[in-house]
């Protein structure tokens, strides 16, 4: 069973038998422009909701990505590490962020689905 | 922070958001900062073909009469009255005490006429500081209402020719009116040969319409711009550049003669000799991190003991040089191979001084 989850910061969280998957949404890698550097989370680090997990930097400028749900850190997408503009070509793909698995599954309640964020950015 | 209805418009505003240009503000004018083609292939666009950038956010002003060639002289460290007609030169407003309050490029363009190109945070104060120098002096300090366009490339000369522009008499920092109110000069902030054109709005449009019909023409944005002239080693004022620098720390004497250094005749020369005198306490350098992490203005740089002796100006990736770039200043007691790192969300990465220009400059000259 496989659900979808967007939060207002423009991340996705695929959940998968308790284990999730959190990316930027396409919107998201739109507003940042070509990505040249990721900067990864240590697998096994522990992520309170809202920690800033990753770093992802344009060109220009360095962004947070924010843990939308509490969690550890199981595994980070290792191919970012020399292709970070994966993000920018399949941002709800191949271009995931890290895998976690949920200290609390009711974090997800608070998020939207796919309608509701597609609403919100228009 | 200023929200965007307080930001001006550019007069091409139109043609941008039909370029479906992303914009952001800067210097206070509302500016195109990307477009759907990606800062990477504008960047590259640029290096490899021709890219059109609106720099009307910069300010022309006009400086015109009996007294100009001494009223700049005084002003700036520069000889005005020795620069050939049809020649730009890169000056200073300084400061009493040599602070760079602006980097200007300076055109002759008659024998009581000359431009002034002066960056758009700065201008007001430029004019300004103009209005104030100009006591005394038979001279004209005149802004003018200018769309300022820039087309920068390897492939700018044959698309200006194309366009009807015969451009093979200039080469660089060179120019002049080839009508009236047409200014154009062989220079611009890529480190690529090319042009900066300043003209009535009405013929800016015709001509900007006309440039991007050619296949080989691509809007550029202003991120665009930044990772070029940081590639290229140029200087960005409010970052590099600043009232509480001197032309010595910038590496920037180049720019001003040992003749007029020692005639001293302009405002800052006591200041500025004696800083060339007592020697520089940091310099300006260019900076690679060992990465693929870019390290950005602000950054602090440790040495080897974890003691700052410098920090990071501007810094971003280098689209063609393949690496991250930086700018900055390092202490001049920091000897240059010692180990060096910048401080980055807690970690400290390994950066080295490396010479500028990171991308060779490929300009014309004559």
């Amino acid at each position: 069973m496989t659900a979808l989850y967007f939060t207002e910061d423009h991340e996705w969280i695929r959940v998968d038998n308790g284990v999730a998957t959190v990316g930027i949404t396409n919107h998201a890698q739109e507003q940042l422009g070509d990505l040249v550097f990721v900067d990864l989370p240590e697998a096994g680090r522990a992520l309170a909701k809202g920690d800033a997990a990753v770093v992802v930097e344009s060109v220009k400028a360095a962004s947070d990505v924010y843990a939308p749900v509490a969690g550890t850190v199981n595994e980070v997408n290792a191919a970012l590490r020399d292709q970070p503009g994966l993000i920018n070509l399949d941002p709800m793909d191949g271009g995931w962020l890290w895998k976690m698995s949920l200290a609390d599954a009711g974090d997800l309640a608070g998020l939207m689905d796919e309608a509701a964020y597609n609403a919100m950015v228009g | 922070m200023t929200g965007p209805e307080a930001l001006a418009r550019l007069p091409l505003d139109d043609l941008h958001v039909g370029a479906n240009a992303r914009f952001g503000g800067f210097a206070g004018w509302n500016m195109p900062i990307t477009y759907p083609l990606g800062v990477l292939k504008e960047h590259q666009h640029t290096r490899e073909k021709a890219g059109l950038f609106d720099i009307s956010h910069m300010k022309l002003i006009a400086v015109h009469g009996e007294g100009a060639a001494e009223f700049l002289s005084a002003a700036c460290p520069l000889d005005a009255a020795a620069l050939d007609i049809g020649k730009s030169k890169y000056t200073f407003l300084l400061a009493d005490d040599a602070g760079i309050l602006d980097d200007l490029i300076v055109t002759r363009l008659a024998d009581q006429r000359y431009m002034v190109v002066a960056n758009a945070g700065n201008a007001a104060n430029d004019i300004a500081e103009f209005h104030r120098r100009a006591a005394g002096h038979a001279v004209t300090i005149e802004p003018l209402d200018r769309v300022f366009l820039a087309l920068q490339g390897r492939l700018a000369e044959a698309v200006l020719e194309q366009a009807g522009f015969d451009v093979s008499g200039l080469t660089f920092m060179t120019g002049g009116e080839p009508a009236p109110s047409i200014f154009m000069t062989r220079s611009g902030y890529t480190g690529e040969d090319g042009f900066e054109l300043g003209l009535p709005e009405r013929a800016a449009r015709a001509l900007a319409k006309r440039l991007l019909a050619d296949d080989r023409v691509q809007w550029i944005g202003l991120a665009a711009r930044d990772s070029l002239r940081l590639e290229a080693g140029l200087c960005l004022p409010g970052h590099d550049i600043d009232p509480t620098l001197t032309p010595v720390e910038a590496g920037l004497m180049w720019a001003i003669a040992k003749s007029i250094r020692e005639a001293g005749a302009f405002v800052g020369a006591g200041a500025l000799a004696k800083r060339l005198a007592d020697g520089a306490k940091t310099r300006r350098v260019g900076l690679k991190p060992e990465g693929r992490q870019p390290v950005r203005d602000g950054a602090p740089l440790l040495d080897g003991e974890g003691q700052i002796v410098g920090r990071v100006t501007s810094g971003g990736f280098g689209p063609s040089a393949g690496h991250p770039v930086a700018m900055g200043y390092v202490d001049r007691a920091h000897p240059g191979d010692a180990p060096l790192f910048a401080e980055v969300r807690g970690q400290k990465l390994p950066i080295s001084i490396h010479p500028l220009p990171f991308v060779p400059h490929r300009y014309r000259k004559g």
